[in-house]
């Protein structure tokens, strides 16, 4: 017996469907199916995860997935979602597992904060007509500078990479999203000149042409690293922690490694990949120090290093050990960060808002005079550009975008990517699947995307009469809350509107 | 000459280019309509073989030396010597298949009177590749391929 009703409906517009059965092929899922006896396409609702796939592969429009208003009864504290969850749990005795970022809903701060424009004292820049520079660079910065009598520096100084756009896509390995979808965005990375991440899943042999533009990941499981892998990168990146899943590993089905995911990762093939929850060389700043420092040393201290925390509790005071560690780049992942698969109760109470942490921890080690030790990435649901301008002027040096890269590329927030199926080809290692989505046309998407955001970034910036991203980081006076309490305006850094 | 070329590995194996095709040789040029209300029903030129693991759209490759246009006993099938299109003449055509059989790649369909892939020449512009979701045709001439 079922003890649950169809989240959706699917309903199909008769006087409009042709009967041509691309819904049917299409949908992994199999919600649509052809009845063999009257040559009809039908539908079973009950498997619908509104991905809405053949919504926007139907060609004659006849389709709509609609919320299934059959429902229990409206209860406050009883939300239809509680009641699913237990009676799912009642089925099947294990933990939930969700994808993507938690849907519930917590304050979003972005959305609570202001930006500021110039009105007569100063005047505004037109982006069209002025130099507005967007470039940012990654990596510890000098504190001072010493030349000679040529003029020539002869301060050491640090490793940093240059972007020219202060976003980089999110870390998404192999193995969690498809080959193509990786590729995708490397591509995409490629043409911006900026960086994709290989995730923990190592570097495909595929995308060592796009190496100049990648950033490796070391994470607890060590899949895929070997000095080779990490010195094709221009960043390592040590994942401690996930926005989505603080505190644990993570878990790749054995299904999933096929025989190119198992040669990346370098682990046998149909094994499970499973990252343990901490590094089990890490128990202590100190620890962390020398993981940092061996990768330095096997690099040669030619790349920044970055390390990768979750926004928990005591972010500020991680952020600080961790750039006393050696860190060049702190990356700081908010609680409403995506993920392909992670337990749904740990998404949905664990960690705090990347706002929060983020100026916290610029705040912290300014504090300490190390915030020029370290470039702070934040990741964790920037939706759009404001969002990044918002980011940067709490203290960010450049955003990880991963959620919209995605939506970019065809994803359309079902957050089913745990079951494999994904309909876009994204979250997938099955062929039938991989192939819809062709990197030539998806890669555009994203570039389109970028593109879109830094000339919006340019747009607000000029409008504040800053036209250098430079002076617009850690420039907080350009920011006010609105609807905010004391407190979290003292945590912000920022005014309240109207003050 | 420019010719459709069907890439395998990017075909969804969605037959929405046979959707176009069909209705880009209709009268109203709607999908709904010439699909349920034109009378003769217009017909799709272009044919995807496989199931979602394998396919790959079929259609004319207006052949160099057409075995259609040779096989032809009333004339009607030419190939144009200006565009390189081959295709019947519908004034001409008696419906006999004998092109259905002659043809190598078993892309002609008889309804009354032979129908293939024109290249929509109506417009210039070949529907199945326009509509393919996913790049997996593309038009170009033949040196361009690779
Ligand atoms: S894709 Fe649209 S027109 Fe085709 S069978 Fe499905 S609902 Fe009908
Ligand atoms: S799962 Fe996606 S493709 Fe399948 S019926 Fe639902 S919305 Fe359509
Ligand atoms: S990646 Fe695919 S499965 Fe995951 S949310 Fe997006 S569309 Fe759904
Ligand atoms: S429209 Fe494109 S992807 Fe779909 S079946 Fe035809 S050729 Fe293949």
């Amino acid at each position: 017996m079922r003890y649950f009703t169809s989240e959706f409906l699917i309903e199909r517009n008769k006087d409009r469907c042709i009967n041509c059965g691309v819904c049917a092929r299409q949908c992994s899922n199999e919600a649509h199916y052809i009845d063999l006896d009257t040559g009809e396409v039908k539908s079973d609702e009950t498997k619908c995860v509104d991905c809405q796939r053949c919504v926007c592969l139907c060609p004659t429009n006849a389709l709509m997935i609609i919320k299934n208003p059959n429902q229990t009864r409206d209860n406050a504290n009883w939300s239809q979602q509680a009641i699913r969850e237990v009676e799912m749990q009642a089925s099947t005795g294990g933990i939930l597992l969700s994808g993507m970022g938690t849907p519930k809903e917590y304050p979003v701060y972005w959305d609570k904060i202001l930006l500021n424009a110039s009105q007569v004292t100063n005047p505004s820049i037109d982006p069209l007509r002025e130099p507005m520079e967007t470039k940012t660079y990654l990596g510890a910065k000098p504190t001072q500078l010493e030349f000679d009598e040529e003029g020539n520096i002869l301060t050491k100084l640090p490793p940093t990479v240059e972007l020219d756009t202060p976003l980089m896509m999110s870390a998404m390995s192999f193995g969690s999203i498809s080959l193509n979808a990786q590729k995708s965005l490397a591509m995409a990375a490629k043409e911006c000149n900026t960086f994709f991440n290989t995730g923990e899943g190592g570097l495909h042999k595929e995308l060592d042409q796009y190496a100049d533009h990648a950033i490796v990941q070391v994470a607890s499981g060590r899949f895929g690293v070997s000095k080779d892998y990490l010195n094709k990168g221009q960043i390592i990146e040590i994942k401690i922690g996930q926005g989505a899943k603080p505190g644990i590993g993570g878990h790749l089905p054995g299904e999933k490694v096929n025989v190119e995911v198992s040669q990346t990762r370098m682990i046998p093939e149909h094994s499970d990949a499973i990252s343990p929850a901490p590094h089990h060389d890490i128990y202590s700043i100190e620890d962390l120090r020398q993981l940092i420092f061996s990768l330095k040393e096997v690099t040669r201290y030619k790349k920044p290093v970055a390390v990768k925390i979750a926004a928990v509790h005591n972010i500020a005071a991680i952020a600080s050990g961790s750039v006393r560690a050696g860190a060049d780049i702190i990356v700081i992942d908010g609680f409403r960060g995506g993920s392909g698969s992670t337990p749904t109760r740990l998404r949905d109470n664990v960690g705090i808002p990347i706002e929060l942490a983020l100026a916290a921890v610029d705040q912290r080690l300014r504090d300490e005079s190390i915030r020029q030790n370290c470039s702070i990435v934040i990741a964790g649901s920037v939706r759009n550009s404001a969002d990044v301008v918002k980011a940067i002027a709490l203290g960010a040096d450049a955003c990880y975008i991963g959620s919209s890269a995605l939506i970019a590329m065809g994803c359309h927030m079902c957050r089913t990517c745990m079951t494999g199926k994904c309909n876009w080809g994204i979250a997938t290692q099955n062929p039938e699947l991989t192939r819809r989505l062709n990197p030539e046309i998806q890669y555009k998407r994203v570039v389109n995307l970028l593109h879109a955001w830094n000339h919006e970034i340019q747009e607000m910036m000029g409008g504040m009469g800053i036209n250098a991203i430079e002076s617009l980081r850690g420039n907080r006076l350009m920011l006010r809350g609105i609807g905010l309490s004391e407190k979290e305006l003292e945590i912000l850094g920022i005014k309240h509107a109207g003050e | 000459m420019k010719k459709v070329y069907a890439i395998e590995e990017l075909c969804l194996n969605c037959r929405l280019c046979e959707v176009y095709c069909k209705t880009a040789h209709s009268k109203s040029k709607n999908v709904v309509k010439a699909y349920k209300f034109e009378s003769p029903e217009p017909v799709a030129r272009i044919m995807v073989e496989g199931d979602n693991a394998h396919s790959i759209a079929m259609q004319c490759r207006h052949c160099a030396d057409p075995a259609c246009v040779n096989a032809c006993i009333t004339g009607a099938m030419q190939k144009d010597p200006v565009t390189g299109i081959v295709a019947p003449d519908p004034n001409k055509c008696v419906g006999c298949m004998t092109c259905l059989g002659a043809c190598p790649y078993g892309v002609i369909k008889v309804n009354h009177i032979a129908m293939k892939c024109d290249l929509c020449r109506e417009t210039g512009e070949p529907a199945c590749v326009k509509n393919c979701p996913n790049n997996a045709l593309i038009y170009v001439e033949e040196e361009e391929l690779q």
